[in-house]
């Protein structure tokens, strides 16, 4: 059995269609069957709340007397692009003021403008013959805005990896508070509530397809930025009108230590059209599997330490390398819930009916990296190659000796068998004399736990362990732990003067 | 009972030069758990769990020593305008103050806080702040 688009609309209209939510359709079909299911329920709808960096909204702001072309625009001190017509601006969620004392940015306006605020529009133009005027300032509502249409690059990923930190300090991310050594698990998105989750063939989500944003209907502009649903990881463009929406399902964020995001909620209603669509709402969170991946590693690739499922990710802790983790959550399930049910009744109300897509979303496509066509510098590039070291049994006046003969200041110290153990600077020795006389060896006085390098790490990465150490230079290590450089502050230098590898 | 003790360290009989938890311990016979200390040379700011029947005595005799004595009712207080129930406070916490119910609500054990003021910077939504 099949049942046409145009049905259920009718069903809609007539306010007979059988609406659910996408995380009752499992036990449904559990109960059912498939085609029991697809004979009893007509629509699925589903919901997503969480933070969508990449959000933002296209303004008109009407003409003024004089006219201004505005070349540059302010909403309360966050900078909107204006490179397009005179009064038309996009405002980023993500862009921040560089005048508040505390992490202020486009989301926090557009929350303010959701709820019935003012706010402050600045412009600046150097004036030409048919718009003179050079500047402008004006209180706005939401209300006074010729149009305030959202349009969202990249919303709603079908999921989202896992973040944890396998290093020795707290990071702060966009994923959030990621502790040490493994202490918590962060993780986003919906599990069996997830739009694209419950449609991952793209066959009914797709262009046109209307939707619930942020409050307001809106509609699937087409496949997102980033979209890559050859991998699972699918997103979408998407467009509402901001004055239908509420603040509800529209908050700014700060995540700490990273900057401003936007917390959106966002449903799409799927017709349960055939079997297949059947199947794929059915989907459970145990279905649903993502990697865990490990945030401390400053990279594009970045390792992943486990796959679970949203189900583990949700039961409140998993396990990574035998140790229980705790997990945390970056969107709201409740909101998620919030959405699919006001959705729901929306349908159910007959206020809104669906479409099918009038042009469909590639489900195989895959991201690709960037191509860089500068080559990113590399320690091996600028690193020290005449590596002056010492052995670990040496005495510590030889080691003084060497440090004064080459003029340098840090000695990587090595065990019998040429492998790095330590690292001596000058100031262990000076502290050595002055803290007591005793003290004969290298190795008792050594650093033991030696922040070190590697020939291809990127230099960029070098010198933020070098920043954050509060240290001068990195023995540079080979695979086997064997001394082959050392990077100090002063090699760093050598980028500005452009040398770089032929 | 949570109970905030503050104290100077500045001359050289000042309670923050003594052992005073020792003592009033030694004296009372009431166990005192020690769940954060924060001691500098000037001064010093402990955050005491102490058996709910018998914290008036623990801060009647802290005070005759010369310390501040403030009861922490609600050490961590969350604004529900704010909060969306995202959760991100749950895995940050060293103390599980927070947890989900059964309609993914946020619950707030405020009792078992101890403020490491972990969850404050963390919160997307600035929802949540420390009492005083």
């Amino acid at each position: 059995m099949e049942k046409s688009l145009d049905l259920i609309n009718a069903r809609i209209r007539d306010g007979t269609a059988r609406v659910v939510t996408a995380d009752e359709m499992p036990d449904i079909v559990d109960e059912l069957g498939e085609e029991g299911a697809l004979e009893e329920v007509d629509v699925v709808t589903t919901g997503t709340f969480g933070a969508m960096c990449s959000s933002g909204a296209f303004f008109n702001f009407g003409h003024a007397d004089p006219p201004i072309r505005m070349e540059r625009v302010w909403l309360n001190d966050v900078e909107a692009y204006a490179g397009i017509a005179a009064v038309d601006a996009y405002l980023g969620a993500t862009q921040e003021a560089d005048t508040k004392d505390r992490p202020y940015g486009g989301a926090h306006v557009l929350e303010e403008l959701v709820a019935g605020g003012t706010v402050e529009l600045r412009a600046t133009s150097r004036g030409t013959d048919c718009y003179p005027r050079r500047s402008i300032a004006t209180e706005l509502l939401l209300e006074d805005m010729n149009q305030a249409i959202m349009v969202n690059p990249r919303n709603s990923y079908q999921r989202y990896n896992a973040a944890t930190n396998t290093t020795d300090r707290t990071l702060s991310t966009y994923m959030g508070t990621l502790l040490p050594r493994c202490g918590n698990v962060s993780y986003s998105g919906a599990g069996t509530l997830s739009p694209l989750s419950n449609d991952p063939e793209f066959r009914v989500i797709g262009s046109g397809v209307p939707i619930f944003l942020a409050g307001g209907e809106g509609m699937i502009v087409g496949e997102g930025t980033q979209h890559s649903a050859g991998g699972g990881f699918g997103t979408l463009m998407v467009t509402g009108d901001m004055k239908q929406m509420r603040q509800e399902f529209l908050r700014a964020a700060v995540m700490n230590g990273y900057g401003v995001t936007m917390y959106i909620g966002l449903g799409v209603p799927i017709p349960v059209l055939d079997t297949g669509i059947v199947r794929s709402t059915a989907v459970r969170d145990e279905d649903i599997l993502t990697n865990v991946i490990d945030y401390g590693t400053p990279r594009r690739d970045r390792p992943s330490v486990a796959t679970v499922s949203y189900a583990d990710l949700k039961s409140g802790s998993i396990e990574i390398g035998g140790e229980t983790v705790r997990t945390s959550s970056l969107s709201s399930y409740r909101g998620a819930r919030a959405v699919a049910q006001e959705l729901k009744a929306w349908i159910e109300a007959g206020k809104m009916e669906l479409a099918l897509p009038t042009r469909r979303i590639d489900p195989a496509k895959r991201v690709r990296p960037m191509r860089e066509t500068a080559v990113t510098p590399r320690v091996r590039d600028i690193m020290n190659r005449q590596v002056i070291s010492i052995t670990e049994d040496e005495e510590i006046r030889v080691a003084a000796k060497r440090l004064l003969k080459d003029e340098t200041n840090h000695l990587p110290v090595l065990d019998g068998n040429g492998a790095l153990v330590g690292i001596i600077t000058t100031y262990d020795i000076s502290k050595a004399v002055v803290n007591d006389g005793r003290l004969r060896q290298v190795k008792d006085i050594m650093t033991r736990k030696v922040i070190k390098t590697t020939p291809d790490e990127p230099v960029d990465i070098a010198a933020q362990k070098l920043e954050r150490n509060n240290i001068s230079a990195l023995p540079v290590v080979d695979a086997t732990n064997r001394v082959v450089g050392i990077l100090s502050a002063i090699d760093l230098g050598k980028l500005f003067g452009g040398r770089r590898r032929p | 009972m949570k109970l905030l003790l503050t104290f100077s360290r500045r001359g050289e009989h000042d309670p923050g030069r003594e052992p005073v938890i020792a003592r009033v311990v030694k004296e009372t016979g009431v166990l005192i758990n020690v769940e954060k200390a924060n001691i500098d040379s000037m001064a010093g700011e402990v955050l005491i769990d102490v058996p709910d029947a018998d914290a008036d005595l623990i801060r009647r005799r802290l005070e005759e020593m010369g310390v501040s004595v403030s009861v922490m009712e609600n050490a961590v207080t969350r604004d529900e305008a704010e909060c969306v129930d995202c959760g991100a406070c749950i895995s940050i916490c060293p103390q599980r103050v927070f947890a989900f119910d059964e309609e993914w609500r946020l619950q707030v054990n405020a009792e078992r806080c101890v403020l490491c003021g972990r969850c404050i910077r963390a919160c997307p939504h600035g929802a949540l702040s420390q009492q005083g």
